[in-house]
């Protein structure tokens, strides 16, 4: 979690993702932003996200991202 | 048969008498008929191009959605037997067989948009390069572009992709799938609606409701205002600006561009406020397809409050698959091991940006000019992300981000960017543009202003005094709506107020709406697309 944390805070050093529910909704993350983390968490966890997964439910907390990429290691 | 036609509406108020007079369970099909019926009269050709997209997409769905059943089935009745890796090579062969599926479909659906949209900008292509070896021309294909296809194409590959991608299952009934696509008010010019959203809305019956059908009327008349009195209005100076690039010059051209930006946003907007309002009558409610795109303060800003279903089509069929694909991640490793992290994470994200935006442009038209505008907002996109860190220190040196002056001078510096690109839409190609551009800086009459010399761009004094009172209405709600529906407000007066409100819309429609004797129709801009 810590290191999704960096990654997201590098993007976004204004936000407080620990607490955020509403990435998405609220606008904070934006499709370059969406595709920068996907890089990042490919290259940090060696996961794939694939294009399905790219909905807000999956993006708009931390908490929602981080099980996301549980759920796809456990998947591999 | 053009919405703004006598035909049209006598065609809607027979629809919306009988839609509300049949039993609920065949309002539908009533739909379909009418659907078909609308597009007939384009022309029988354009009805045998839909239906073989409606056909091929359907059948498609169809055979992935029972892959997707079988795949359910089989993985429940072997819960306990198979191993982890089982179920996901089970389930990786399943996937592939469904996009071997899907991409047919793909290829046939685009590539029927492709033939009748793009041979013939190929071939000229081709004969420009043959021109300069003296080779033979090619003779060009006697296609016409069948009306909405650019939109309904779109429409049936994003279901297509959301089944593919298990958002949703297929559509079992053709008749009821043919409806989702061929849906007459959003057919020429969209929006591009997804099948979640719209799917069973129109399926289910509608009670009449009184509050709808006011509300979707009141939607259309302003829909009608915007299109008739401002937009065809405006029109001819448009033209006459555009179509004689020897003659305006200079601050003609800057003229041109604001008053291109007042047409197209009066023509599109008001278009899909008919759109809006005519589904809105028959109980369906379509998403907005614009969020007062003329107040946004960026590039990017404004491309998500304006042409909002395209704009996310391509987001979401276009630049999610194409930046997380293989190779976008394999580019992306390679940029970062080659050029250091923080420009290689860059690449990825601008070569798919890049990507969007050649298709965006070419989605609009077959021609130079449309890739041309659409590589520019690519550019301006670009350009801004990469001084994001220089806004960043002027904000914090300046302090000025919420001052009401400076927000003023974003959204009138993105409302000039964006008109400049625009007008690539106007001229005859991207020489003529790019030399009026030039004429701007080397030719100075801002003279011409002040001499009367506007009164004879095709449109006279009364012209101008009426697209003053329509410019200064449409400013005045879209202010107003930032607090809120208009009509909600409106339905809270009076009773005197608001059929006020209602007649003076009317009239207006009637007495300022740019027809009369010789008056000729025009069709809506985004039709072309």
């Amino acid at each position: 979690m810590e290191a999704l944390l960096r990654i997201l805070e590098d993007l976004h050093p204004e936000v407080d993702f620990e607490t955020n529910k509403s990435l998405i909704d609220d606008k904070i993350l934006d499709s370059f932003d969406i595709i920068t983390l996907i890089a990042e968490i490919s290259e940090e966890y060696d996961v794939k996200i694939p294009v399905d997964e790219i909905v807000p439910e999956n993006f708009n907390s931390a908490e929602a991202l981080y099980n996301l990429i549980q759920r796809l290691k456990d998947e591999e | 048969m053009l919405f703004t036609s006598y035909n049209f509406i006598l065609f809607l108020l027979a629809l919306f008498i009988i839609y509300y007079i049949i039993p609920q369970k065949y309002q539908w099909l009533l739909l379909l008929v009418a659907s078909f019926f609308f597009y007939s009269c384009s022309g029988w050709d354009n009805v045998a191009y839909i239906t073989v997209t409606i056909t091929a997409t359907y059948f498609t769905a169809v055979k992935i959605g029972q892959l997707h059943r079988q795949q359910e089935l089989y993985l429940k009745e072997n819960k306990g037997s198979l191993s982890k890796e089982e179920k996901k090579a089970y389930k990786d062969k399943v996937k592939s067989k469904q996009k071997k599926y899907l991409l047919l479909c793909l290829f046939f659906d685009l590539g029927v948009l492709a033939v009748v949209k793009y041979t013939n900008f190929a071939i000229s292509n081709i004969n420009s390069v043959s021109k300069i070896f003296n080779a033979g021309e090619l003779s060009f294909l006697d296609i016409a572009l069948p009306m909405g296809i650019s939109f309904y194409t779109f429409q049936s590959v994003g279901y297509l992709v959301d089944v593919y991608r298990g958002k949703y299952a297929p559509e079992k009934n053709i008749g009821k799938f043919a409806l989702f696509v061929s849906f007459f008010p959003q057919l020429i010019q969209g929006p591009i609606s997804r099948f979640d959203d719209l799917g069973y809305q129109l399926y289910s019956g509608h009670s009449f409701d009184f509050r709808n059908v006011s509300f979707g009327i009141q939607r259309i008349l302003w829909g009608f205002f915007k299109k008739l009195v401002i937009a065809d209005r405006i029109l001819p100076a448009v033209k006459t600006i555009t179509q004689n690039p020897d003659t305006y010059q200079g601050i003609y051209v800057l003229i041109g561009m604001v008053f291109y930006a007042i047409q197209l946003y009066a023509d599109f907007t008001g278009g899909i406020d008919i759109t809006i309002g005519i589904a809105e009558v028959l109980g369906i409610k379509l998403k907005e397809n614009f969020e007062r795109p003329f107040f946004s303060k960026s590039t990017a800003e404004y491309w998500r409050r304006w042409h909002i279903s395209m704009g996310t089509w391509f987001r979401d069929y276009v630049f999610y698959p194409v930046s997380v694909s293989n190779a976008m991640l394999k580019i992306s490793k390679f940029s970062r091991e080659k050029f250091g992290e923080n420009t290689g994470k860059r690449v990825p994200v601008y070569l798919s940006t890049i990507i969007v935006w050649f298709a965006t442009g070419i989605w609009h038209g077959a021609s130079w000019n449309f890739i041309v505008w659409g590589l520019l907002n690519c550019l301006v996109i670009i350009v801004s992300q990469e001084l994001e860190p220089f806004y960043v220190w002027f904000h914090n040196r300046f302090n000025v981000r919420d001052k009401f002056m400076f927000k003023l001078f974003q959204v009138g510096r993105t409302f000039l960017l964006m008109s400049a690109i625009r007008i690539l839409d106007c001229y005859r190609n991207v020489r003529v543009t790019f030399r009026m551009y030039g004429s701007m800086v080397t030719k100075w009459n801002i003279g011409e202003l002040f001499n009367g010399a506007l009164l004879k761009l095709g449109i006279d004094k009364a012209d101008y005094f009426v697209l003053l009172f329509g410019i200064i209405i449409m400013i005045v709600i879209s202010l107003a709506q930032r607090n809120g529906s208009i009509r909600e407000k409106l339905s809270a007066r009076p009773d005197v107020i608001r059929y006020a409100a209602y007649v003076g819309l009317f009239i207006s429609i009637i007495v300022f709406g740019a027809y009369g004797v010789g008056y000729d129709r025009n069709q809506f801009i985004y039709n072309q697309f």
